[in-house]
């Protein structure tokens, strides 16, 4: 099943073209890597999944993006909606100034009104044993999420998203913060999670997307050069320009 | 030659650096040498709690209770007007307006700014004044709501800039995490930014409501100058600061009134070196985040 279908998707800041005529289609429950070098468009991909880019001024999309069934790029799109079921998560874990728990049920307290409390503490345990965090943090929820260790952050900016029950994970380069250790193990985290969200993930490492992806995308000045199977793309790629960045030549 | 000419420049630096300590010492010592003789002729208490201020009938009758009261009146007036206002205004510069009217209401806050107290006093005293006598039916319009009106007006600026400050100076990632899961944008600013900048936003505040509580001029010319304790803020009253310039001139250095001045004077210093110190206090909880 294709969940995120892009057509013809052109993105340009101000005059800049940062996408060109992008073409793809990302599998339900699987992990695809978006690889390139530092501003190839990854990034920019990534954030017109959940209209991110809507933010910077200046920006302009053409073509269609759909994920289930409607196009994203229409300008009546509800971007809460939206935002809801494509979740992300950030190069730098950003948790809010809050306490853990508030933290998690951020989400569930914009969107739901007058949410119970019992209901709230379920989402809490619910998506903080999802990351692998319950064990660690449940008696420390009420402490300021700005006192974890980089990687609980990474954790529980994950499980913040995951509480307001996405279909998408968006994952900007989410280990590029931690140490070997702690990627080692949100890669085993992500590799979890797949069962039940799609997800994207754009790495500078492409060790990581060799390890941790099924299908990879290799972007290269706005371009999708290559799409397919992770292992065709690392072992057989079709295209020089690929095989060339794989190798190492540049990048 | 070079090593001497560095020594020189670096002596230098330190001089003025402990020139300015030294003379707040000096202007603190004689504060406190001079302020302190009143208590010869009334207790602390009397004069802090002391119902009546007549310096100079005989005998002269030294409460300063009443200055306090107008001063904290028109204080927490102007911080009930520009607090709201100061606050919205900083949260609109910083997350709504669009780049040009973010530029011009900037340049606009720090006009209000460079107008001078006396300048807003003397506007307010010739319309806020009869306005507000026609307005709630009194005898004059002279009353500590026009010092709050118009002290408010002196307290935004401080409130605004700092505030925007603050606001502006949170990490971007917060405000996106939020939008990322589906906030809106006030969702945002309200549960995420404004608790992220609480300690500049009130550091904000206690400097705004510092320059309200030291302000004189304009108060000394709008707010009647009556030293009774008030009963509402309908009435005319007299700060600290007023009383200080309106008197000075006319006491007899040497005498009760003289001192009991001075003595008004150290108490003004506790209460703004109580307020800078806790706005300082919040900038710096802010900065070790």
């Amino acid at each position: 099943m294709t969940k995120i279908i892009t057509n013809g998707l052109n993105l340009f800041y101000g005059k800049f073209h940062a996408l060109k005529n992008v073409n793809s289609g990302f599998g339900e429950n699987r992990i695809t890597a978006i690889i390139g070098p530092s501003g190839c468009g990854k990034s920019t991909l990534l954030r017109v999944f959940n209209r991110m880019n809507d933010l910077i001024d200046g920006v302009r999309t053409e073509g269609e993006v759909v994920i289930g069934e409607k196009n994203i790029l229409a300008p009546a799109t509800d971007l809460v909606a939206l935002r809801k079921k494509v979740g992300m998560v950030f190069q730098r874990p950003n948790p809010f100034p809050l306490s853990i728990y508030e933290n998690i049920v951020f989400g569930e307290r914009i969107h739901g009104d007058k949410v119970k409390d019992d209901k709230l503490d379920e989402i809490a345990e619910k998506s903080l044993r999802d990351v692998l965090l319950w064990d660690e943090l449940k008696d420390r929820l009420n402490e300021p999420a700005l006192r974890l260790s980089l990687e609980q952050k990474q954790r529980l900016c994950i499980a913040r998203v995951i509480a307001v029950k996405p279909d998408v994970l968006l994952m900007d380069e989410p280990c590029s913060t931690l140490d070997p250790n702690a990627t080692q193990r949100v890669e085993e985290l992500m590799r979890e999670l797949k069962n039940k969200y799609t997800i994207i993930i754009v790495t500078h490492n492409m060790q990581q997307a060799a390890r941790v992806s099924d299908d990879t995308g290799f972007m290269l000045l706005g371009e999708l050069i290559e799409f397919g199977n992770t292992e065709t793309v690392f072992t057989a790629p079709s295209d020089k320009r690929t095989e060339d960045y794989i190798t190492g030549r540049y990048g | 030659m070079r090593k001497i000419k560095e020594t020189i420049i670096e002596k230098l630096i330190l001089a003025s650096g402990l020139a300015s300590i030294f003379f707040v010492v000096l202007i603190f010592l004689f504060l406190i040498k001079e302020g302190l003789a009143v208590f010869q002729s009334v207790t602390p208490g009397a004069f802090l709690f002391g119902k009546s201020w007549y310096p100079i009938s005989e005998p002269a009758q030294l409460g300063i209770l009443p200055l306090i009261l107008g001063s904290l009146l028109v204080t927490l007036g102007a911080a009930v007007i520009s607090i709201p206002i100061g606050v919205g205004a900083a949260i609109y510069i910083a997350e709504i307006a669009p780049a040009r009217i973010k530029d011009i209401l900037k340049s606009g806050i720090e006009l209000l700014a460079a107008i001078p107290s006396v300048v807003l006093g003397f506007i307010g005293m010739v319309t806020l004044v009869p306005l507000v006598k026609s307005l709630f039916h009194l005898p004059t319009g002279l009353t500590a709501l026009s010092g709050s009106i118009m002290l408010a007006f002196m307290a935004m600026p401080t409130i605004v800039s700092i505030a925007e400050d603050a606001l502006y100076s949170i990490p971007k990632n917060y405000k996106e995490g939020a939008l990322a899961l589906g906030a809106t944008h006030w969702q945002a600013i309200w549960r995420v930014m404004l608790p992220a900048a609480s300690s500049g936003i009130l550091a904000a505040i206690m400097l705004g409501i510092g320059r309200v509580i030291g302000e004189t001029m304009a108060v000394m010319m709008i707010t009647g100058n009556a030293a009774v304790i008030p009963q509402s803020i309908l009435v005319p009253v007299r700060t600290l600061t007023a009383t200080i310039a309106a008197e000075m001139g006319e006491a007899v250095v040497g005498s009760e009134h003289y001192f009991a001045l001075f003595a008004v004077g150290i108490v003004l210093f506790v209460i703004s070196f109580g307020i800078n110190v806790t706005a300082d206090l919040f900038l710096h909880e802010k900065q070790s985040k």
